[in-house]
């Protein structure tokens, strides 16, 4: 087969490596008894854009979920091994979960802003976590995410609307302005554009790649389009195996094991 | 197709026939519907219509008048205008004197008494009052209406009827004679019956008012409010966001449901058991009667609470969560506002039940019969409802209208909770 999913689509750039943001070794994680993740060791460079791929099951969105510990939330839910963010264990029993988040942020598939204003959405992070003192400073971090998710110039003369009055993708946009107003290290994002149209999608990627020069992203989709668009590194995933991490320009193009071959061709997934 | 379904068609006379009894049977349904309202509102208007017509006669109230001599030898024969001195003096004999004067043709001692039965039985402390509040008064004639007692009260609104024997009906053919003089001259008015608004319970149905039970009902009210309202909360906010789950916790939801269907009476027995007896708390107080209502309203609140909390979209949760809010800013940042139009309704619809609550307050003594306006949270008081028992059981004519009338204070009462629960659901509920 030519290794190309579509003709279109512009491989991200042969990467030159960057050091290590996270590193996971052996990570299982455990539904009850049913095991969703098995034996996953992969490392996360800094400042790229690392794509989850794999069919719908694979435990991509609850490895993803791992890393900033939103599995902490459900009660049956048990995870082995270790993952560790800039050499500190972030299982370990001294960490602070809350802290964690601050620093590892997420965005998730169906856009979610508080059901309060703009401005509410975006400076609330900055508010509980003691980043910012005042109107003036409040004021500035907001302008400034809001700048950074490319929403400034639409809303700009509305931020007292309430969040959940925006377009699907100005909310998700939102979300992002919202995520990064904390100035986390990492943003985790769960299938972003699932449920958006194809413009707003488009907008969503654009913006993924610029803030790649400031943070380290991780993404599942499920469209391997986006994934080849934007992402430098891609990881494949199979019913709980982590089948195959590279580049994502040889995972899309050259790929080593036969069922990553499978599934990017279409033959199954 | 045609293969399929051995050569019928859905314009077959069969086919036909189906859609045709699948439209008859959908109107049908429209019907049962339509059919179920109006028989659910015919019965409110039957209810309405019953209660307001027996009761609104309560709200007017005969008054006689009646020149008064304020004669000075008798109220305060010294001349000291010492409150004391002026307390002692029997100003029902000034009452009778205005009537004698009316009527001189009374004038054996039985005659007399019956016609000071034409006014009501306070007229006296009415008078006393009005001389303490200005000893000036003495000495003057003063033009002053008084209540009618409750018997000629119910003769001048037609309660009585004037064509049975005599010995059949609680006023005397006599009685009859001068109470039809005095409207004759003027003397006689229907008013409008502040009273009733004003004053607790009394023996006398003309001077029996509901303002004991209001205030009681309410003083009553905050106490279950005050206690029920945090409990409920807190314990529903627990359950649902932060308990773990295990069969504890399924063990408690299992007994708030069923403490949400034990009889209220039970609790009334508890309240008498557990806050009286052991505790020695006050009989007949609203602050006991609050606690028992609290504990039947509980359950209540605990499970419109977790409903509302539930209803909560858990993608509001994972939003604040993965912002870096803790569990406790999640719940009070996000989902308690969320939560909190489901919360006050669930709260309001359970202050309504406890409103109309009679048998727990029986068992702790409220239903006791109380003339005062209870100031305190201690006082022995009664509240609405067990009012309405109480007239309802009362064998004079007159605590017939003030029962329905006492029930449409109460339904007053559960009108305003209800749209209060209306705007504070309004002003809290909050679109995503």
């Amino acid at each position: 087969m030519t290794a190309m999913p579509d003709q279109d689509v512009e491989m991200g750039r042969a990467p030159a490596p960057m050091p290590n943001k996270i590193r996971t070794q052996h990570v299982s994680v455990y539904y009850g008894d049913k095991c969703a993740i098995k034996d996953v060791s992969l490392d996360i460079e800094s400042n790229r854009v690392t794509a989850f791929i794999g069919p719908s099951g694979c435990g991509k969105s609850t490895f993803l979920r791992c890393i900033n510990r939103m599995n902490d939330t459900i009660d049956i839910c048990r995870v082995d091994g270790s993952i560790v963010l800039d050499g500190t264990d972030i299982y370990d029993s001294k960490i602070d979960v809350v802290q964690l988040r601050a620093r590892v942020g997420m965005v998730f598939q169906k856009p979610n802003p508080f059901p309060k204003s703009i401005y509410d959405n975006v400076a609330y992070g900055p508010r509980i976590h003691g980043l910012v003192s005042g109107r003036g400073e409040t004021d500035d971090v907001v302008e400034a995410s809001l700048n950074r998710a490319g929403l400034w110039d639409e809303v700009k003369d509305r931020l007292q609307d309430p969040g959940t009055s925006l377009s699907g993708g100005q909310q998700q946009r939102l979300c992002i302005a919202r995520a990064i107003a904390v100035q986390p290290e990492v943003i985790l994002m769960d299938e972003p554009c699932s449920a958006l149209d194809p413009i707003a999608t488009a907008r969503i990627e654009e913006l993924i790649d610029e803030l790649r020069a400031n943070y380290t992203i991780i993404i599942v989709t499920h469209s391997m389009q986006q994934a080849a668009r934007v992402s430098q590194r891609t990881a494949f995933f199979h019913l709980g195996d982590l089948i195959e991490f590279g580049d994502t320009e040889q995972v899309f193009t050259n790929p080593i094991e036969q069922k990553t071959q499978d599934y990017i061709t279409g033959r199954f997934g | 197709m045609t293969d399929l379904l051995a050569g019928r068609a859905l314009t077959d006379a069969a086919a036909r026939r189906q859609l045709n009894r699948r439209h008859r049977a959908e109107r049908r349904f429209k019907y049962y519907g339509l059919a179920a309202i109006f028989a659910a509102l015919g019965v409110l208007a039957v209810l309405l219509v019953t209660i307001v017509g027996a009761g609104y006669s309560a709200f007017q109230q005969t008054h006689i008048q009646l020149d008064i001599e304020l004669r000075e030898d008798l109220i305060d024969p010294d001349g000291t205008r010492k409150e004391a001195d002026i307390r002692q003096a029997n100003y029902a004999v000034l009452v009778r004197d205005a009537l004698i004067k009316i009527f001189p043709d009374a004038s054996g001692r039985r005659d007399r008494r019956a016609l000071a039965r034409l006014v009501s039985s306070g007229a006296d402390i009415q008078l006393l009052n009005m001389v303490l509040a200005d000893a000036t008064l003495i000495g003057s004639t003063q033009t002053i209406w008084f209540k009618a007692s409750a018997d000629f009260d119910s003769l001048s609104k037609g309660q009585i009827p004037r064509d049975v024997p005599e010995d059949a009906r609680k006023v005397s053919d006599k009685q009859i004679a001068w109470f039809d003089h005095l409207a004759a001259l003027g003397l006689v008015e229907k008013k409008f019956n502040t009273g009733f608004f004003t004053t607790a319970d009394s023996r006398e149905p003309e001077q029996a008012g509901i303002l004991g039970a209001v205030v009681g009902s309410l003083l009553t009210l905050i106490v279950t409010l005050v206690l029920s309202f945090p409990i409920g909360v807190m314990a529903a906010v627990y359950l649902e966001e932060f308990a773990p789950k295990n069969r504890l916790t399924d063990f408690i939801e299992i007994n708030i449901n069923n403490l949400a269907a034990v009889p209220s009476i039970v609790f009334g027995l508890l309240g008498l058991a557990v806050f009286l007896n052991f505790f020695g708390l006050p009989r007949s107080a609203p602050l006991v009667g609050g606690m028992v209502l609290a504990l039947m309203t509980l359950p209540t609140i605990i499970i419109a609470s977790r409903a509302a909390l539930r209803a909560v979209p858990p993608s509001i949760r994972e939003a604040a969560l993965g912002m870096g809010a803790s569990p406790v800013q999640t719940v009070t940042h996000h989902v308690l506002p969320l939560a909190m139009p489901g919360i006050l309704t669930g709260t309001i619809i359970g202050m309504a039940q406890a409103l109309g609550e009679t048998a727990p307050l029986l068992m702790i003594g409220m239903v006791a019969f109380i003339v005062d306006v209870p100031g305190s949270f201690t006082d022995a008081a009664t509240v609405l409802p067990v009012q309405v028992f109480l007239w309802a059981d009362a064998p004079e004519r007159g605590f017939v209208e003030r029962t329905s009338a006492a029930i449409m204070v109460l339904l007053a009462f559960l009108i305003v909770m209800n749209i209060l629960a209306v705007v504070l659901r309004r002003r809290f509920e909050r679109r995503w």
